[in-house]
């Protein structure tokens, strides 16, 4: 995921003058493509999050498209009043990348994971709030942040995740991906939950009960258009991200629902619990401690489904 | 421009400036006016004698950057935008007012000049960094000056910066502290172990010089000199007096709140010699 995304910058950084890269001391070697071709245009900023946000911020006030570029919670808890009076006030339209997101960095201790970033990040105003769910989704991603007039928080994994789409989808920022059609529940995950989702799905498949999956990459805006159609369609609607249950996709979603009611149809909001992860843990360990497995999903999907009704 | 040659004049426009700013903080009631007061001189020298600006086209991508930083001053700025003509002096008239453009901190693009909503004190410094750092990219010769309290030192986002910009060679940039010796409620020194200002930007790899912040020629000679050829952003530690040109109010901490009443406005009136 963040080899496809150093790989699509360099692509754009190369095309249009106007973009200028900007690294919180990480990413070793990831960018020594884009700094060869575009070499006035990369700084490492040093460990300084909160200066290199509000740089950000003049430079895009002065025309130019920067993408901010560190660890997903140094880029956000560390300098949110950045984010939010120099690049969301101003409507400087700055691209902040995290990277290692949710549990990506688990082993490394909840300094470092994200479960609560993105639910801080939407209240944000004018703040578009993207979780990609793999490659070929980072990829469209950051083009779409990179067009867009508005600030952008692009949410990426590490790299390894199972790439999804065999080739690169249309993505636009609020318009969520459907990748399954089904009419009886309905999985939407956040992020790089998404080949999980495809697994439980599966399982959901072997059991007789017909599976929607959708990557809804976008917390904000909110895509209301398919929220509508998943809680028309479908009796149970599945919230599924590496990220807080408060907040995040799931939060999202409840609010929408206690808004726009729907009789009879039920949400199950999958995430982390509001709790620091104190065991150690891998990230595969960290997702099976909070239950974010195929198979826990499963059995909780199991246990809210009315017993006449599990085949 | 040149300052030595017209000092009598720029001395008379800081006064004016003073009063306005007086009378503004009793109309709209606000606070922050001895803050606003030691500011006064070094907004004069830089808009009147140094800035690269066009009232007429305050948008020009190559105009030099004023970024208010102490955006609690908010009144100096505007007085002196206003005299410089980039909008019309009866906003100053409707200042802080129920949707009037002028609120009592700036809001982003509030009015034409206002580089940047400012108030929450540490931010102008990194976006000036982006700034600088954005007329290198560009190839465009603008210079990017920003004024920070003393108080505002305080912010560690000051010495992120402050350790970024010369290890990019900014020299088109440059900081102005308003060393005034106050913060909200205290000494500056004392609440946080500031000096030496001047020893501490000089060791971060600044151009750093002390000057009088009340002194127009020396103000516009350090802020007209930017860059000044050392390869190092230009560090200015302007020494004023909070409240500056009010006797009663100089060095007066309780200005950092108080409203002058309509009394205490004729007498800053008297003293400043205006009619």
């Amino acid at each position: 995921m963040r080899n496809a995304f150093a790989q699509q910058l360099t692509e754009l950084a190369e095309r249009d003058p106007r973009v200028v890269v900007l690294s919180g001391d990480i990413g070793n070697r990831l960018f020594d493509d884009l700094k060869a071709r575009c070499p006035n245009r990369f700084f490492n900023c040093g460990v300084a999050e909160a200066n290199m946000i509000g740089m950000a911020a003049g430079l895009a006030l002065s025309g130019l498209r920067p993408v901010c570029y560190t660890i997903a919670p140094f880029i956000t808890y560390r300098c949110l009043e950045q984010i939010r009076v120099d690049v969301c006030y101003h409507q400087a339209p700055v691209v902040i990348a995290g990277t290692g997101a949710g549990l990506a960095y688990a082993s490394l201790g909840a300094t470092h994971h994200s479960c609560e970033e993105m639910g801080m990040l939407r209240l944000l105003p004018g703040l578009a709030v993207v979780a990609p769910a793999d490659a070929a989704e980072v990829r469209g991603a950051l083009r779409a942040a990179l067009r867009s007039p508005q600030p952008v928080y692009l949410r990426l994994g590490k790299k390894g995740e199972p790439v999804i789409h065999k080739t690169d989808p249309d993505f636009e920022i609020g318009k969520a991906i459907t990748l399954r059609e089904g009419t009886d529940i309905c999985l939407l995950s956040a992020g790089t939950m998404l080949p999980v989702a495809i697994q439980a799905a599966d399982l959901l498949e072997a059991q007789g009960h017909s599976t929607s999956v959708i990557s809804f990459h976008t917390l904000k805006p909110l895509d209301e258009a398919t929220l509508a159609s998943a809680f028309s369609r479908c009796r149970l609607v599945v919230t599924l991200e590496e990220h807080s249950v408060l907040g995040g996709l799931g939060g999202s979603v409840a609010e929408w629902l206690a808004d726009h009611p729907h009789p009879a149809k039920r949400l199950l909001r999958c995430g982390t619990a509001d709790e620091f992860l104190h065991e150690t843990a891998n990230q595969q360990q960290a997702r099976e401690y909070f239950g974010l497995t195929a198979s826990r999903l499963l059995e909780r999907i199991q246990a809210v489904l009315p017993s006449s009704t599990v085949q | 421009m040149n300052a030595s040659s017209h000092p009598i004049n720029l001395e008379m426009v800081a006064r004016r400036l003073r009063f306005q700013l007086i009378r503004m903080s009793h109309a709209a009631r606000t606070p922050h006016l001895g803050s606003a007061l030691s500011c006064v001189d070094i907004l004069v020298a830089a808009y009147w004698n140094v800035l690269r600006l066009d009232a007429q086209h305050p948008d020009d991508p190559s105009r030099d950057r004023f970024i208010l930083s102490k955006g609690h001053a908010a009144t100096a700025l505007y007085a002196t935008l206003a005299a410089r003509g980039f909008f019309p002096e009866a906003w100053l008239e409707t200042f802080a007012q129920h949707r009037a453009p002028l609120a009592e901190q700036p809001a982003p693009r509030c009015a034409p000049g206002v580089e940047l909503a400012t108030g929450s004190l540490g931010h102008g410094l990194p976006v000036g960094v982006g700034m600088a750092l954005a007329a290198r990219i560009q190839q465009l010769a603008f210079r990017v000056f920003v004024c920070l309290s003393d108080g505002e030192c305080n912010e560690g986002t000051v010495w992120e910066s402050a350790m970024f910009a010369p290890a990019q060679k900014l020299e088109s940039l440059c900081v102005v502290i308003d060393y005034n010796k106050w913060q909200a409620t205290g000494r500056s020194d004392e609440i946080m172990a500031l000096p030496s200002l001047r020893e501490k930007w000089a060791a971060f790899g600044w151009s750093a010089v002390e000057v009088d912040g009340h002194d127009l020629a020396e103000l516009t000679r350090v802020l007209g000199a930017v860059p000044d050829g050392s390869g190092r952003p230009v560090a200015v530690i302007a020494n004023t007096i909070k409240g500056k040109g009010i006797s009663f109010m100089e060095d007066d901490n309780n200005w950092h709140y108080r409203i002058p009443k309509y009394a205490e406005v004729e007498a800053a009136r008297q003293e400043l010699g205006l009619s």
